[in-house]
């Protein structure tokens, strides 16, 4: 079953996430430069990192994909990658803030990794319209799992390409954990997790949500009658279908 | 392999030769864009930075003209049936296809380069032209590369003219940056002695590496 675990992981989610927030504002030394301003890394870089992660975590699942032919897989890797782009919005948006605090603009062309994420959320602006002009759900399906391995694999090379055209005009100082206070890295790592699992869980949801759909549909196509059901054609979308029929959609059948 | 590429591949550019769908809109549109370039920028002569950007730009838009219209024939007529029907590997296609726009693009430039310097180059092009025939050739490569495999993903959907540049512009960005970074220097006022190796190393190397994902997933595009 999709469900099982989801209220164990919400409720993990929900701790961690107010773990993260007290030791953000209450246990996290301000930042003897940007004061308070710097508390928005611990939400932005989590952010991106999960994003990220995501995007190639989406081009694996889409490896799994082509390899087996199983949608459940195509499944998993819209659903990664749709979360991701979320995620990569909020990104972009506090990582904006961030600069026009620290820098005074709302855009700053110098900071390479902030240039190579927008690069990277053009991309994958472009995976749902692609989805959405194909029709037929097994060449949607295919198309979309070679887009999600190429962009999967573009993530790594652009932020190489990037960060070799930039002359490093502003330290990267909060790049890496290794240079950070042990109060701050501490309060930096359980923000990863808890986005993390925040990005587990909203995924894990939406993976419910589309797998009960699906048998709500099937079952409904089964108390009208399979003529009935079959003669209806279904509203073109952009994510993906999966075929169950009833039977299939009995508990613990169908493994996450 | 070899003999069905060879032949693909001149299947491909005889169409070009009967049907010029291509090539000479692709020639007359880095020409206009020039003459655009000129108004907007409201400059008589450029050099640096900004000729080598405006170049790029050009190229880069004239080639996805070439992009868009690279399999619309196959897809459109019949040709993706028949090829599948051959007892030929699919990777052949992949390769004549990248080779056919390979060469739609040394064509463009044999017109707009020498345009350029004609129109708006301000520093002669005569001492920076054997190091800028390098840059041409390796971000050729992956316009070529990344071309093809974006048209072949772009062509069987119902908004194909729309989603092939909005793919490839985002996935062309690290050649736009090696190719500008390459040129710049090459067309300033004061000419250096040769373009920066390390852009040639990332040109060259993101060739290799797009090379390889186009060739590991172009098969799955071409199963029905």
């Amino acid at each position: 079953m999709y469900g099982r675990g989801l209220r164990t992981l919400s409720i993990a989610t929900v701790a961690v996430m107010t773990l993260a927030l007290g030791l953000i504002f209450f246990y996290a030394p301000l930042e003897a430069e940007q004061g308070f301003l710097q508390k928005i890394f611990y939400l932005h870089v989590p952010l991106a990192i999960v994003s990220l992660c995501g995007f190639v975590a989406g081009g694996l699942m889409a490896i799994a994909h082509l390899r087996t032919r199983d949608p459940r897989w195509d499944m998993r890797s819209y659903v990664a990658i749709h979360m991701s782009l979320i995620f990569a919005v909020g990104t972009l948006i506090t990582g904006s803030i961030w600069a026009r605090g620290s820098w005074g603009h709302w855009w700053v062309w110098s900071e390479p990794t902030l240039v190579s994420f927008l690069i990277v959320f053009l991309l994958y602006a472009t995976y749902q319209p692609l989805r959405f002009a194909i029709e037929d759900p097994e060449r949607q399906a295919r198309y979309a799992s070679v887009f999600a391995i190429v962009a999967g694999a573009f993530v790594p090379l652009n932020f190489i390409a990037v960060r070799l055209s930039s002359e490093y005009l502003h330290p990267r100082v909060l790049g890496s954990t290794s240079n950070l206070p042990a109060k701050m890295a501490l309060t930096f790592l359980v923000s990863v997790l808890a986005v993390a699992l925040l990005y587990g869980t909203l995924c894990k949801y939406e993976l419910t949500a589309k797998h009960t759909r699906a048998q709500l549909r099937a079952l409904r196509r089964q108390l009208a009658g399979e003529s009935a059901g079959t003669g209806r054609t279904m509203r073109r979308s952009a994510s993906p279908r999966l075929a169950l029929s009833a039977d299939s959609s009995a508990p613990g059948s169908a493994g996450v | 392999m070899r003999r069905t590429v060879a032949a693909l591949l001149r299947k491909e550019l005889l169409v070009e030769l009967r049907t010029l769908e291509s090539v000479p809109g692709m020639s007359l549109f880095a020409l206009t864009t020039f003459v655009v370039f000129h108004f907007a920028l409201n400059q008589n002569s450029v050099s640096g930075d900004e000729a080598a950007g405006i170049l790029w730009v050009t190229l880069l838009f004239a080639a996805m003209l070439g992009v868009n219209r690279l399999f619309v024939a196959d897809a459109d007529q019949g040709g993706f049936d028949a090829f599948l029907l051959a007892p030929v590997d699919r990777s052949a296609m992949l390769l004549a296809k990248a080779l056919a726009l390979l060469a739609y693009l040394l064509v463009l430039e044999l017109v707009a380069v020498p345009a350029f310097a004609l129109l708006l180059l301000g520093p002669s092009l005569g001492q920076a032209l054997p190091d800028l025939l390098v840059v041409l050739a390796l971000a050729d490569l992956g316009v070529a590369v990344i071309g093809t495999l974006v048209a072949a993903l772009a062509v069987r959907t119902r908004a194909r003219d729309l989603l092939g540049p909005l793919l490839a512009l985002p996935l062309l960005m690290p050649v736009v940056i090696g190719a500008a970074r390459a040129t710049s220097p090459l067309l300033g006022l004061v000419h250096a002695e040769h373009s920066p190796a390390r852009w040639l190393l990332t040109l060259g190397l993101y060739d290799l590496v797009f090379g390889l994902i186009a060739y590991a997933v172009f098969d799955f595009l071409l199963e029905d």
